[in-house]
This record gives C-alpha cells, sequence and structure tokens, in this order.
C-alpha cells in the first residue's frame, strides 16, 4: 500500500468511528431514532476496499453499513441527515440508517434483510459484464447472512458465469447475539467457497495491509475475467447488535481484548514506525474529523423534516422508456 | 388480421424488444436451450445468444435478486419463474428488495425488470404448481400486476411491461398459452398502456369485471345470455395494479348489477379489493343488488380432474351467480 493510500485508508476509517460514535452519542440523547446498527471496530474492511474502488463500481452493504457507505464516498453529512430522517439525507429520510444508497457514487444500499444485498451485487456485476465495461461488484455481509440459503444460490450463479464479484464476509463472531461457532458448520467460513469453486481466503479483519492483499488479489482474478473470490475477515464489534443491546451474550473480557486489537491504534502504530505521520499529525488528524462530524451533525440537526405532501413520491418510477 | 398463440404473442413481444434494445436480457429456468417449460422462449437462445438468453441454476431467489441488481445498475432484465408458485421462493428479493429500492433510496434508483410467470389450474399439476398468487404481489407497493387474457393483450401489455421503469409482475395463463388471436404483423409496434381496462363485451344489464382465462369463460356466459335477452357487459382488468378504477364504476354506474369472478382463492382474492372499491364509490348508490364475488374455492388445487375442475369458477357457476343477481 503506498504512502497516499495508507493515509487515506487511516482517513476514512477515522471518519467511520467518529460518524458512530456520535450517532451512538446523538441516539442516547434521542436525537436519532430507529435502529442504529454500529460498526466500530471493523474500519479497516470497509476503508481498505474502499480504497481500492472507483466511483464506477458496485457495492451492495448490510444493516451494518454506514463504514460501507462512508468508505465508498458517501459524504458524513447527508449520511448523518438520513440517519435523522432529513430531507437532505441520502434517501430523503425515507430509508434510514439500514438503506443508505449513494447510487451516483456504486452504493446499491445498504441492507435490512440479512444477505439481501449479495445477489444485487452479483446483477450489477452481470450488468457490468454484458455491457462490457470493467467494473467490479463487491458485497458485504456478515458471518450470519453465510447460513442463508442467498449467499449459496449467489456464490454458485456467480461461479458458473465468472461474474467480477467479490464476496467479503465480516466475521464478528455474532450473528445478532448468537456465537458463530454455535449456529454454523465450518470454523472458517472461507471455506465454503470451495462448494462453488471460488477461492476462500481468511484474512485479519483488523488489519488494513491483510485485508489488501487478498483485496487486491481478488479484484485482479475478477478484472481478469476469471470469477469471483470469497473473502471471510475476522473481526468483531465493539459495541452491542444495535444500540440498545445489552450485551449478555459476551464477557466484557472479550470486548477488553479486541479492543487491544483496534485496526486504527494498529495502523497508527504502524504510521508512526514508519514515519508516514508523527503523533503530532495524526492528534490533529483527529481534530480535523471531529469537526468534520460535529459539522456533519449540525447539517443534519438542521435539515428540514421531508414534506409530508410528498410521502407518496418514488413508489413508482413514473417515467419508461 | 394473422392469429397466432397467446404463447407465440409472448415470444413476439419479447424478441421484437431484445432487437430494439441491446439491454434487455433474459433469464430464467430452462428458457434458453430447452425453450421454457411451456415452449414460450423457442428459437430465442438460437436468435439472441446464450448471453442474453440465460439458462440459469434451479434457483429464484438469486435469480430474481440478480435481475434486481442487473436492473439497477443499466439493464432490462425479463426473469421467467417456471411456475408462478415458485414466486414464493423469490419473495424476499420480488418483495423487499425489487418492490422497495427505488422508494427507500429517495428515487436514485429505478429497477426496470419484468417477472414472467405463468398461473392458474387446470393442467393436472395439482396443489404446488397451480396456483393463482396474485393478491400477494397486489398487496405490495411498487410492483405492477399484469395479467393479459388474449394474445393481443399479451403482446401489447408485456411490451408495455418491459418499456415500465418499475418491476412489473407478468402472470400468464397457462391454460391460455395454446389459445389463438388476431394480433398485427410483427413490424406494427402498438403498445397497450398498463392501467388500463378493456371492455370486451359491451352491455347494459350487468357487469363481469374478471381477468385471464375466466375471461373467456365470462364471454361465454354473456354470449348465452344475451340469446334469452339479458346484456351482460363484460370488463377485463387486464392490470390489476395500476387498476382502472373509472372503468370499473363508470360500468357500474350504467349496468347497476356487479359480479367479479377470479380464479383465485376468493377468500382475500383481489375481487374483495375490487368490490370494495365500488362499494366505497359513488357508483354504490347506482346499484340494484349487492356486489357478488365468485372466486375459487379455498382450497389447495387438487390432483383429480374432476376434483380440479370443481373448485375454480365454471361457466355453469358464473351462470348460477349471474341468476342470483337479476
Amino acid at each position: 500500500m503506498d504512502k497516499q493510500t495508507i493515509l487515506n485508508v487511516h482517513e476514512t476509517m477515522l471518519v467511520i468511528r467518529k460518524f458512530e460514535e456520535r450517532a451512538l452519542n446523538l441516539f442516547e440523547t434521542n436525537k436519532l431514532r430507529g435502529s442504529v446498527h454500529l460498526s466500530i471496530g471493523q474500519e479497516a474492511v470497509a476503508a481498505t476496499v474502499g480504497a481500492y474502488l472507483r466511483d464506477e463500481d458496485y457495492i451492495t452493504s448490510t444493516h451494518r453499513g454506514h463504514g460501507h457507505a462512508i468508505a465508498k464516498g458517501a459524504r458524513a453529512d447527508r449520511a448523518m441527515a438520513e440517519l435523522m430522517g432529513k430531507v437532505t439525507g441520502y434517501c430523503g429520510g425515507r430509508g434510514g440508517s439500514m438503506h443508505i444508497a449513494d447510487v451516483d457514487k456504486g452504493n446499491l444500499g445498504a441492507n435490512a434483510i440479512v444477505g439481501g444485498g449479495i445477489p444485487h451485487a452479483a446483477g450489477a456485476a452481470l450488468s457490468a459484464k454484458m455491457r462490457g465495461t470493467d467494473q467490479v461488484a463487491v458485497t458485504f455481509f456478515g458471518d450470519g447472512a453465510s447460513n442463508e440459503g442467498i449467499f449459496h444460490e449467489t456464490l454458485n450463479m456467480a461461479s458458473i458465469w465468472k461474474l467480477p464479484v467479490i464476496f467479503i464476509c465480516e466475521n464478528n463472531l455474532y450473528g445478532m447475539t448468537t456465537n458463530v461457532e454455535r449456529v454454523t458448520s465450518v470454523k472458517d467460513i472461507a471455506v465454503r467457497g470451495a462448494a462453488y469453486d471460488i477461492p476462500g481466503v481468511v484474512v485479519d479483519g483488523n488489519d488494513v495491509f491483510s485485508v489488501e492483499k487478498a483485496f487486491k488479489k481478488a479484484l485482479k482474478r475478477a478484472k481478469a475475467g476469471d470469477g469471483p473470490t470469497l473473502i471471510e475477515a475476522k473481526t468483531y464489534r465493539w459495541k452491542g447488535h444495535w444500540t440498545g443491546d445489552p450485551e449478555m451474550y459476551r464477557s466484557r473480557d472479550e470486548v477488553s481484548s479486541w479492543k487491544e486489537k483496534c485496526p486504527i491504534l494498529r495502523l497508527e502504530a504502524h504510521m508512526i514506525e514508519n514515519q508516514l505521520l508523527t503523533e503530532e499529525q495524526i492528534r490533529t488528524k483527529h481534530q480535523e474529523i471531529d469537526q468534520l462530524i460535529d459539522e456533519a451533525e449540525r447539517f443534519a440537526l438542521e435539515s428540514p423534516e421531508p414534506d409530508p405532501s410528498t410521502v407518496l413520491d418514488n413508489v413508482f418510477d413514473e417515467g419508461d422508456q | 388480421m394473422r392469429e397466432i398463440t397467446y404463447a407465440q404473442a409472448i415470444q413476439e413481444a419479447m424478441s421484437e424488444e431484445m432487437r430494439r434494445d441491446q439491454n434487455i436480457m433474459f433469464m430464467g429456468e430452462d428458457i434458453g436451450v430447452y425453450g421454457g417449460a411451456f415452449g414460450v422462449s423457442r428459437g430465442m437462445f438460437e436468435e439472441f445468444g446464450d448471453k442474453r438468453v440465460r439458462d440459469t441454476p434451479i434457483t429464484e431467489l438469486a435469480i430474481t435478486g440478480c435481475a434486481a441488481g442487473a436492473a439497477m445498475t443499466g439493464l432490462r432484465p425479463i426473469v421467467e419463474i417456471m411456475f408462478s408458485d415458485f414466486m414464493t421462493l423469490a419473495m424476499e428479493q420480488l418483495v423487499n428488495q425489487a418492490a422497495k429500492n427505488r422508494f427507500q433510496f429517495g428515487g436514485q434508483a429505478a429497477v426496470p425488470m419484468v417477472l414472467r410467470t405463468p398461473g392458474g389450474s387446470g393442467t393436472g399439476a395439482a396443489e404446488q404448481h397451480s396456483q393463482s398468487l396474485e393478491a400477494w404481489v397486489c398487496h405490495v407497493p411498487g410492483l405492477k400486476v399484469v395479467i393479459p387474457s388474449t394474445p393481443y393483450d399479451a403482446k401489447g401489455l408485456l411490451k408495455a411491461a418491459i418499456r415500465d421503469n418499475n418491476p412489473v409482475v407478468f402472470i400468464e395463463q397457462k391454460l391460455l398459452y395454446r389459445t389463438k388471436g388476431e394480433v398485427p404483423e410483427p413490424g406494427d409496434d402498438y403498445i397497450i398502456e398498463l392501467g388500463k381496462a378493456d371492455i370486451k363485451r359491451e352491455g347494459s344489464d350487468l357487469t363481469i369485471i374478471t381477468y385471464g382465462r375466466m375471461v373467456p369463460r365470462a364471454l361465454e356466459v354473456a354470449e348465452a345470455f344475451s340469446q334469452k335477452g339479458t346484456s351482460i357487459e363484460v370488463i377485463d382488468i387486464r392490470t390489476l395494479v395500476p387498476l382502472d378504477t373509472e372503468a370499473l364504476i363508470s360500468s357500474a354506474k350504467k349496468t347497476g348489477r356487479v359480479l367479479i369472478v377470479h380464479e383465485a382463492c376468493q377468500r382475500g382474492g383481489y375481487g374483495g379489493e375490487i368490490a370494495g372499491l365500488i362499494a366505497d364509490s359513488e357508483a354504490f348508490f347506482y346499484l340494484d343488488a349487492p356486489i357478488k364475488r365468485l372466486g375459487g374455492l379455498d382450497v389447495p388445487i387438487p390432483y383429480n380432474p374432476n376434483l380440479e375442475a370443481q373448485v375454480v369458477p365454471t361457466v355453469e357457476s358464473i351462470t348460477k351467480a349471474v341468476n342470483e343477481l337479476l
């Protein structure tokens, strides 16, 4: 990874972290409602993948999708406005946290159905292939989704058609509250690729360089027309399944042991060691992002509510060919 | 005018549209090499090749989801679900995804796709290959629903569905596939706008509102009644969503008697929606009799041919219902 990419990935991770910390704070102070799922602790996966995608490449995401959206180019202010259901949000307040889409940047949407976005990425990849472009599609999903039928159906389809799609399983050890080991037949979800003749790779999801290595290879494979790759990123969410989760299913010790593997601190240690940024410069970067998030919050709070008379808009596209 | 079958009309609509627009593709189970379980797409694989006429694994959910993803990114997919019963396997992607993507993204995407699927009983295919599930999809905002009854309508409506920028569920009637009707020559690019009912027979004493394969039965009943001096109007709604409410209300006002006929189970069927719509309208004050529904019995479709014939409306049961209203 070159220096500029490392700086970009670092910045993206900070934006995701601070965006979500702020979202939690706003939820706890009743300025934000609904169901908010935080990816704090998992930022390395989204940020690294995002750094190697172009605007014209596609992603599909999950209910835990703020990081994916930001990594694919979403602005913090419009994303925060969407969380607040405001008209300036990406979806005009219609979708909220679980449905942020940013189609101009290739984000075909977060998805509140476990596994729901997986076939959309295959479809986008098929579309790219049919239209003769070199676009690729990436689908993010969790360990839980790998037990859904749609995961298996789509892997098979993507394999037979050699689609330029990359399946990224963020295994954060819990499908909602249930430990992955209790409900999953395999230790490494990546081995499921073998059933569909798709390479499966396990990476340290808290290490940007580990993600980078596997993703670049997958990207090369997809663009060469050799088909999909399944990447399993082992990671951990520091917060509960959602903002109201009492977290009775895991120990405090387990959570703290993962906090010691913080992907941001790890990258920062690397950056200092390799003299990419000084501690002082890193502090300044943090302040810059804090400011960006302050502005995002202000923008979202000050943005207007949707006009009630527009509630029926966009059920259908009124135009046709 | 030349006569072609309902199946040929559907094939012509797809082929003509695919010649017109390179971004239209067609996928489904056994639709390519084999030409479709009902032979609808015979010849298309040869003309358009295995990329645009794409045989898929038996995976209704992934086919539908893949189509939705392709539709949001520049293609206009047509999907065939071999029997409408198998829509149940595709429901997550159809109902939670394709129907809602545009709305939930605040209009950022369109999902121009058509899901074609044959529905209905009468072929001895029993409980899991004979259902009429249109009410399920009519209930979901974001889906359009079309059920044609003639080759002419099938071709014109399918072309409109393919050009529509929204997900359209196009339910074909498997017992009508081999029926023939007049259809303009291939070069004649006619379109039938979605949301327009068709008065298949004009009348003044009673209106039968129906669709799909019950249309020919209603017409047979209307013809028989005309011999006895009773004039029955037969309205084919053709598009269930959007529904041509004006045509239905105006016919109810004209005749004062309304019978709604469909093959789908009566309980929770679309006939209830139509009855409610008329009861809620100014047509109520013109009615000379209660609005009557005649749907299928609330049982699964049985295998035995005599039992099978007994559970959906017949010429006899429609005749009886008309007599009860007169």
